[in-house]
């Protein structure tokens, strides 16, 4: 078993869970309505459940406890793609990044649920079940607001195009992409990306939105490697800040 | 020294902390019960979803009953060994959903769609003409529909594979 391949894994799983998480919760209180309110403030508490199981997972491999990997490394020690860690925007941008990010995030547990990896499957067969809820709510909107009138169609189409380089940036490859593949523990990137585009244009298409011209592509990479925007900076230091000021406190 | 089966009967008084007429046997979330020995039981637990806030609460209010019964080590550990999915709740938990207002889960085959979430029966009524407001409700298990027929929003519990 390639252990650090493994962690690898885990760790940028588990790191665009926690950011994602934290952006999600940053709508608490501030939702355009109030059932979409409760809705970002629900997939937070999803994405926080998950990574904290994937964190779980880590520390079985000998990895520091759940609580303080999440709270107490500076961001270069993150790896999760830049794309998770961009400021919440309008609605318009959350949505878009909402729906990008979740139909990766499923089409990821779905694959994971057959890993060769018995751990990570266990997880993965309950996390991609809760997931349904969050694509399914990604969609409604994405198809409600870009067929409703024409600025919605604008928002959603311009929120789309600010999006899409960043989401690109989410399946950045391992340096164990090959040894993951070979071992049976997660179909790759290349796979996932393929099965995501798919998914992703049947739904465009329903929403009557469109990806940007291929030739325009350029995937935003270096989050998996640690390297990210100040906004990940600010992050950090917000969401660890009660937990810094006493660490050896029970929670 | 207890049978299983009396283990399983003593933990039928221990409440879901966010639907209190609720058990947390009924719930399903009680995988297994293992007597090691007079003093020693073991008890596995699953959460309904990965992220439930009352996970903690429950193992505590399981070791307590099982202190209460004179068990003096119980053992109570979570895990996604045997994930739960909504088709575990029991029959009377599921009567006990209904009497607490909330609709309770469709029974699942194997795939959550759609239409298991748009035309959930009216829990006070019994009306089909119901439509989903938000998959999303006050606790991570609950969703939020409207009851066309009695002019009544009410709560779902959700089906989860």
């Amino acid at each position: 078993m390639n252990t650090d391949a493994i962690k690898e894994l885990l760790y940028k799983m588990a790191d665009d869970l926690l950011i994602i998480g934290h952006r999600n919760s940053e709508w608490t209180g501030l939702g355009p309505i109030l059932e979409e309110d409760i809705a970002f403030s629900s997939m937070a508490q999803d994405k926080l459940g998950h990574a904290q199981a994937l964190f779980q997972l880590l520390q079985e491999l000998g990895e520091a406890a759940p609580d303080t990997v999440a709270f107490n490394r500076s961001a270069e020690k993150f790896h999760s793609a830049q794309f998770l860690e961009l400021p919440n925007g309008d609605y318009d941008f959350s949505l878009i990044r909402h729906f990008l990010f979740d139909t990766a995030d499923q089409l990821r547990f779905e694959s994971l649920a057959s890993s060769s990896y018995a751990p990570i499957t266990k997880v993965a067969q309950k996390i991609k079940g809760e997931l349904k809820y969050h694509v399914f709510h990604a969609n409604t909107w994405i198809v409600k607001l870009g067929k409703a009138n024409e600025e919605s169609h604008a928002r959603m189409q311009t929120a789309l195009n600010q999006a899409w380089n960043y989401a690109l940036g989410m399946f950045e490859k391992s340096k164990y992409e090959d040894a993951l593949i070979a071992d049976g523990i997660f179909i790759g990137e290349d796979a996932l990306k393929t099965q995501w585009l798919k998914q992703v244009n049947t739904i465009l298409e329903k929403a009557t939105l469109k990806l940007p011209a291929e030739t325009e592509w350029k995937p935003v990479y270096g989050g998996r490697i640690g390297n990210h925007t100040e906004h990940l900076i600010s992050l950090v230091d917000e969401m660890g800040e009660v937990f810094r000021i006493e660490p050896s406190a029970d929670w | 020294m207890f049978t299983e089966a009396q283990i399983w009967e003593a933990l039928e008084v221990v409440k879901d902390p966010e639907i209190p007429t609720l058990s947390m046997v009924d719930m399903g979330i009680i995988t297994k019960i293992e007597i090691r020995d007079k003093d020693t039981v073991f008890v596995e637990m699953t959460p309904t979803f990965a992220g439930c806030p009352a996970i903690k609460m429950m193992e505590k209010s399981v070791a307590e009953r099982l202190q209460e019964i004179g068990i003096q080590n119980p053992l109570v550990v979570t895990t996604f060994d045997k994930p739960w999915d909504s088709n575990k709740i029991t029959a009377r938990g599921l009567s006990c959903l209904k009497k607490h207002g909330l609709a309770p889960p469709i029974k699942h085959v194997g795939e959550i769609t759609e239409e298991l979430l748009t035309n959930v029966i009216c829990p006070f009524c019994g009306s089909e003409n119901t439509e989903l407001k938000s998959p999303f409700g006050p606790t991570l298990c609950r969703s939020l529909h409207y009851c066309n027929n009695c002019l009544q929003a009410f709560e779902g519990f959700k089906p989860v594979v």
